[in-house]
């Protein structure tokens, strides 16, 4: 087998066994691998209604077919999956650096990490040599100290680590799991199944050759990608980086500011990526195997957050910045080291922040409950300090550790309409009021709300359609992109890169036959695209998620934007979502209860997952006009 | 007249050099046709996000390792100042790595010889150098490096000097 290892390995923390089994290579060529194989493999060794930090829950990890060549951007991907702690559906998490490739040359697709270990345990995966080692010496360290712990007791400074930091040990529900010391697996709080594990980290390392099936060709491939990605389709990653988006956004008036209370932002060129570049950026690197570099290496050289030095990204910036009406970037970059310190996904950690910031300014939360934090919008000491107690799950981060969603239902008095939130993932930096293709894929988006499960934002801030306006159309616009994108996370390349790909499909397929030697056609992988988007969404389904869910946050939905500019007065109304969802569920060819038909399974080759929607489609019927 | 040093070694810039391990993966395809970084003769290292550099043979005068091996298995080309390993004689036994202030001879993991940085020979140039995509990678002299590494000095101290001047009225 070209590009697939071929094998999986199970580890059992619970019994401490482990084996390897062979890749079943239908599964390959149908999900792909990363994400796709990742919620394949993940229906198959759990039960319907499971906790998610239950040892019954499993942690999977997988890598794609590309992953350990040169492909730029490809060779360097993994991505978690498991049952979210946050949205009760789809967990799952990507993340680069070089840790994916190390898996690959040891010789494995997934890894999939069943039970719960007695005590605090990490997996060392050494080619063959798989073995489950104390942990305790490394409980309470952050995961960049961890990486460090274990390279120096294993004795080789090239072994690969991933790891939880102190805020997954304690279940924080937005913890995340992350490897080459800065880079996240972020979303939907993976780090804190794997810390239900008792799992605190998993080293790499690998020895084997990667091989590809057509190398001459491949190689000429690659270096025509890296001609492309030297080009304008991957310019923005390479000069100001997505931070750029802080003023293209506020432009639009599409910058959730201050927990959405605003769209746009006064202190936005405080914080721009242009501001962002010319003070803090001391460096720009990349990933393994990377041909274009995005990571901006931010430095802060003087004033109270002096020496701190962190990669900064627009997400993570927007959502401790401007959502908490912060406008001061050395604060923000302490931010993120405390998010990366704790391993807490700083998207999630900003929108909590924000959300408690609100609860302050409105009386709902008082200094006393935030244990003398003055959580007033603005304060950058208050991001800090909330931050650190969220890590700590120390007072009132307790209850803000649980995320928005469940945050807001505990602390009450009206506090769950401040959480900004889908299927409890808190939102990103998108004003869903004033951008309806994209309100509409982060409404339907399988882990919850979340930008990079379709990119549909493009659409209305490219001015392609009127981003005001929902409109029948937009549902097939959203299935489409969803299709490209979980392809992207399941071949695992970078999503920067996808502008390089000029003719997407056709270049994908392209690529995967290189490497695999499976002939496939660009309409067999869009399929693929589209299968992997029904087994996310049955995965869904079987632990009870349903159009219910498939909705936008309070504000988004009651609170026009009240800023002066193009989107004044702009909100989602119910018949307008309502709008939407149907004719996305059309566009699937799902039930108006958004769920896959039978007809639709057997057509994408699924019959085998037949079972999870039988008895659940009742008597709807496909949605119809 | 003197005789200007004319051998050219592969040297990363460290302002350029973003640790992508693309040269990694470009060696070892060179010259075993995978992708292995263990393979490879030219190795990147990460100190922290802000150092990074890949290393590897520097063509050293009077190179230690040479000087190291108890078998004479290697030798230094007169001419290209490249390091040749005579497989047969070598035995793996590790003195060359350890006398190698750079870590830039290995011990290959199957053939269980020392193997290191040849510029390529076969092909003509070092394919790091050609391949890699943030142009980091040069062959060059270390009478050249010398130069740019003066001029970058120099460059600096000027605009020191003209911040100083901007400064007066």
């Amino acid at each position: 087998m070209y590009g697939y290892a071929g094998r999986v390995l199970h580890v059992d923390l619970t019994t401490g066994k482990t084996h390897v089994e062979p890749l079943n290579e239908d599964y390959a060529k149908k999900y792909i691998g990363g994400i796709g194989l990742g919620i394949r493999l993940w229906l198959d060794y759990s039960k319907p209604g499971v906790e998610p930090f239950s040892p019954e829950n499993p942690l999977i990890l997988a890598i794609g077919p590309i992953s350990g060549s040169v492909w730029p951007t490809g060779g360097n991907g993994h991505a978690f999956v498991a049952k979210s702690p946050q949205s009760y559906g789809v967990g799952e998490a990507k993340s680069h650096g070089s840790f994916g490739t190390e898996l690959k040359r040891a010789g494995y697709d997934a890894v999939i990490f069943k039970g719960k270990a007695e005590k605090p345990v990490y997996v060392w995966i050494d080619d063959d040599s798989v073995q489950i080692l104390d942990a305790a010496h490394l409980m309470g360290k952050s995961p960049a100290d961890t990486e460090d712990t274990i390279r120096e007791e294993l004795g080789d400074y090239y072994i690969r680590v991933a790891a939880i930091g102190p805020a997954g040990e304690k279940l924080v529900r937005i913890a995340c799991i992350i490897n080459d010391k800065s880079r996240a697996a972020g979303r939907t709080g993976l780090g804190a199944v794997m810390g239900s594990k008792n799992l605190k980290a998993i080293a790499v390392r690998g020895t084997r050759d990667i091989t590809v099936a057509k190398p001459d060709e491949f190689m000429e491939y690659v270096k025509e990608f890296h001609e492309r990605m030297k080009g304008p389709a991957a310019q923005k990653y390479r000069t100001l980086g997505t931070p750029e988006n802080v003023l293209v956004h506020n432009s639009l008036s599409c910058m959730p500011t201050r927990n959405y209370n605003n769209s746009r932002f006064e202190g936005a060129e405080k914080v721009s990526g242009e501001s962002l570049n010319e003070r803090f950026v001391a460096k720009i690197i990349g990933c393994s195997s990377c041909a274009m570099r995005c990571e901006h290496i931010c430095v802060v050289a003087e004033g109270p957050y002096k020496g701190t030095m962190q990669r900064m990204e627009y997400e993570t910036l927007w959502a401790m910045g401007p959502y908490c009406g912060v406008d001061r970037l050395d604060a923000i970059i302490k931010g993120m080291d405390l998010c990366n310190y704790y391993g807490i996904d700083a998207i999630s950690a900003g929108v909590i922040v924000g959300f408690a910031m609100d609860c302050y300014e409105n009386g709902i939360l008082t200094q006393k409950d935030l244990g003398e934090v003055d959580a007033r919008f603005g304060n950058h000491e208050a991001l800090v300090q909330l931050i650190e107690k969220i890590g700590k799950r120390e007072g009132i981060g307790d209850i803000l550790a649980e995320g928005v969603k469940i945050a807001g239902e505990k602390i009450g008095n009206g506090a769950d309409k401040l959480a900004q939130h889908i299927k409890g993932v808190e939102v990103t930096g998108y004003d869903l009021r004033c951008l309806k293709t994209a309100a509409l894929g982060f409404a339907v988006s399988f882990r919850g709300a979340d930008h990079n499960r379709h990119g549909a934002y493009a659409f209305d801030v490219k001015g392609k359609v009127n981003r005001l306006v929902a409109e029948k159309g937009r549902g097939k616009m959203v299935k489409d992109m969803e299709d490209v994108y979980t392809l992207i996370d399941s071949f695992i390349v970078c999503k920067f890169s996808r502008g390089a790909y000029y003719k997407e499909l056709e270049d994908m397929t392209k690529l995967y036959t290189l490497v695999t030697g499976f002939e496939m056609t660009p309409e067999e992988l869009k399929r693929s695209g589209e299968r992997i988007n029904n087994v996310a969404r049955l995965f869904n389904v079987r632990e009870g998620l349903g159009r219910k869910d498939d909705t936008l946050p309070y504000k988004v939905m009651h609170l026009p934007i009240p800023d002066e500019g193009p989107s004044k007065g702009a909100y989602v109304s119910q018949e307008e979502l309502d709008l939407l969802l149907d004719d996305y569920y059309m566009a699937r060819g799902w039930t108006r209860e958004g769920i896959p038909t039978v007809e639709k399974l057997k057509e994408l080759g699924m019959d085998d997952l037949i079972p999870i929607v039988e008895g659940k489609i009742g008597e709807t019927k496909e949605a119809e006009e | 007249m003197v005789k200007i040093h004319e051998r050219k070694f592969v040297s990363a810039d460290p302002e350029k050099c973003v640790g992508c391990q693309c040269c990694e993966y470009i060696c070892s395809m060179t010259k075993g046709k995978s992708f292995n970084p263990l393979k490879s003769r030219i190795r990147v290292v990460r100190i922290n996000q802000l150092i990074n550099l890949a290393v590897t043979c520097r063509l050293c005068e009077d190179p230690p390792c040479v000087t190291a091996c108890p078998r004479d298995a290697l030798t230094q080309s007169e001419e290209t100042g490249v390091i040749n390993v005579d497989e047969d004689k070598c035995n793996g036994c590790g003195w060359c790595i350890e006398a190698c202030d750079y870590g830039a001879i290995m011990l290959h993991p199957e053939d269980k010889v020392v193997f290191v940085c040849d510029l390529c020979k076969e092909q003509g140039e070092p394919q790091c150098v050609k391949w890699c995509p943030e142009e980091a990678l040069e062959l060059v002299t270390s009478d050249v490096l010398a130069q740019k590494a003066r001029i970058t000095a120099v460059k600096k101290l000027f605009q020191e000097a003209i911040k100083e001047t901007a400064k007066k009225p």
